[in-house]
């Protein structure tokens, strides 16, 4: 596929990705929901330009059961999948961390049914939230392209063994054509060098993975992923760092933009980052003292970081892209107003939850977010979430 | 930037249409996007798509709005619905009619230019089936000169191989030819 710039479909950069970084096994339901991601890995490995198992199983379940059982063995595993197909093989998915496998997933974040529906939102990764699994958030077609690389690099180092989901907005950027850099074949080898999993499951030294845990042990094992998770934001960090000293694209925990002399910042996950920095630009010219701040990684969630960027703002004015029936607010509005209570210096918090199944946010939706939701601010109306633009 | 809406019908290439421009577009140094209005295909159900050309990195992910370009593939479009919608003042719509640029339909906005070409009948005479995904690209290059014949040669090629290629080609450079442009 060679190094170089070119305009390519962000699914179809992604399994070029997968391809360079040499996978083992890629296990995968091949109809709906689904992306291109899968549809093109097929094709690579049919043409024999890649040495893979391509596994096409006969449900998501079924999905994650074989990338399990493949990443047990030690064999450099990917998948991908949306919306309904990542409920059905929710139950694999807890267990995949459990087992501290390191699967890479592309999940084209994509809503739940009902009303059964294919368009984006963020429904479906904030239904596996807890699962021990790191999440990584992109907002671009070359950011999902690096982020498979960031990805495995992650997910096989010794000291974090876990699954890493590269979320990204399905449609919305997984339909996308745009300029991708490509990186080439003897970098990517550099950059995460051949899988040699250190407790692989083989008959000649049998261990139990998965096993029955009586209340003795059981939570014992979850402050085990717990601490894997936590301990996985260090090695995280230095992924980023060397990848940036390779190819000049760096990539941190929480992203800022125009924020330093902000009064009020607009806080995005995903791709509804780009537009906020847009938008800023415009309400700058408007004379508003608006920032953004961008979440990239949501598991471990960045609470140093985040806090570090945005103390001592008025406000924040959280846009998210799910809702939490009945909760206080939208799952990143949640987090932010946990990660600053009773912080000094805490901005106050304004939620909106806004784009549920691919409803579009324009440009002019997004400054009418932040005007009004300044005006929330500065009267204190900052309980709960107000979702944007409902009807009836 | 330049922003370019491209309506169609299932079947038609209207997003193959914005595909290719991008590429060309990116191949050459710029900035570009494109993309459907996302939802389940249906062959003759209208259809949207999209793109975005600039000379620096783009940051909108949402639908265009206020176009610069509108493409319009099918001619019985213009009589159920208004092309021009949302288009910018000075913009130019390019419609597939064979009835010139003062038959253009329902078009509300006087403040833009109109361009015309019967790219069914190259279509049909140059490729033998009436997709006219490729011959509206060479309208779309004459009426806004955002990229060139020579600039679309390789995504074509690429799409389409060398003999197929070579016919759309042949389509685009007549519509090229044969576009009337009006104001």
């Amino acid at each position: 596929m060679g190094s170089g710039r070119k305009g390519v479909e962000v699914s179809i950069a992604m399994a070029d990705a997968v391809a360079q970084a040499d996978v083992d096994v890629i296990a995968a339901y091949p109809i709906t929901p689904q992306t291109h991601i899968v549809e093109h890995l097929a094709d690579i490995v049919a043409d024999g330009e890649l040495d893979a198992e391509f596994v096409p199983v006969d449900s998501e379940h079924s999905a994650m059961s074989v990338c399990c059982g493949s990443a047990a063995v030690g064999a450099r595993t990917f998948t991908s999948t949306s919306s309904q197909g990542l409920a059905l093989m929710s139950e694999i998915f807890f267990i995949t961390a459990a087992m501290r496998l390191p699967v890479v997933m592309a999940l084209a974040n994509r809503s739940l049914s009902s009303p059964l529906s294919i368009w984006n939102d963020h429904s479906d990764v904030m239904m596996v939230r807890d699962a021990g699994w790191i999440h990584i958030f992109i907002e671009n077609g070359q950011e999902a392209y690096d982020a498979i690389f960031n990805s495995f690099r992650i997910a096989e180092d010794p000291d974090v063994m876990l699954p890493v989901a590269v979320n990204m907005d399905g449609f919305i950027l997984t339909h996308m054509i745009e300029p991708v850099e490509y990186v080439d074949n003897e970098l990517v080898k550099k950059y995460i060098p051949e899988f040699k999993m250190k407790n692989a499951l083989h008959p000649d030294c049998p261990i139990s993975m998965g096993c029955f845990g009586m209340p003795e042990i059981y939570t014992e094992t979850q402050m085990n992923r717990e601490v894997g998770v936590v301990n996985s934001y260090p090695v995280i960090i230095k992924a980023w760092e060397e990848w940036g000293q390779l190819t000049g694209r760096h990539y941190h925990p929480v992203e800022t933009y125009l924020s330093d002399d902000a009064e009020y910042c607009i806080v995005t996950m995903g791709s509804f980052g780009e537009t906020a920095m847009e938008v800023a630009d415009m309400l700058r010219e408007e004379g508003e003292k608006v920032g953004v701040v961008k979440i990239r990684l949501w598991r471990p969630f960045p609470l140093d970081e985040f806090r570090k960027a945005v103390l001592g703002k008025k406000g924040l004015i959280v846009i998210d892209r799910a809702i939490s029936f009945g909760g206080p607010g939208g799952p990143v509005a949640s987090e932010v107003r946990s990660a600053l209570y009773n912080k000094k210096g805490a901005p106050v918090v304004v939620n909106y939850v806004a784009g549920l199944a691919g409803r579009d946010v324009s440009r002019k939706d997004f400054r009418n977010i932040i005007l009004e939701g300044k005006k929330k601010a500065e009267s204190g109306d900052t309980e709960g979430f107000t979702l944007y633009g409902v009807r009836g | 930037m330049q922003e370019i809406r491209f309506h169609g019908r299932g079947g038609q290439g209207a997003v193959t249409s914005a595909e290719l421009i991008a590429i060309a577009a990116i191949n050459k140094g710029n900035c570009a996007q494109a993309f459907p209005s996302f939802g389940p295909e249906r062959r003759g159900a209208p259809v949207v798509a999209f793109c975005r050309v600039d000379d620096k990195k783009i940051n909108i992910r949402a639908k265009v709005y206020n176009p610069d370009v509108v493409i319009v593939l099918d001619p019985g479009l213009v009589e159920l619905m208004d092309p021009s919608e949302g288009m910018k003042d000075g913009g130019i719509l390019i419609i597939n009619t064979k009835k010139g640029p003062e038959g253009a339909g329902k078009v509300s906005n006087s403040k833009i230019k109109i361009a015309t070409v019967d790219a069914n009948t190259i279509a049909t005479e140059e490729l033998g089936r009436v997709i006219v995904n490729t011959t509206m690209i060479g309208a779309f290059i004459k009426a806004t000169g955002i990229i060139s014949i020579d600039d679309i040669k390789d995504p074509l090629m690429g799409r389409f191989g060398a003999k197929l290629g070579a016919r759309n080609l042949k389509a685009l450079e007549r519509a090229y030819k044969e576009v009337l442009i009006k104001g």
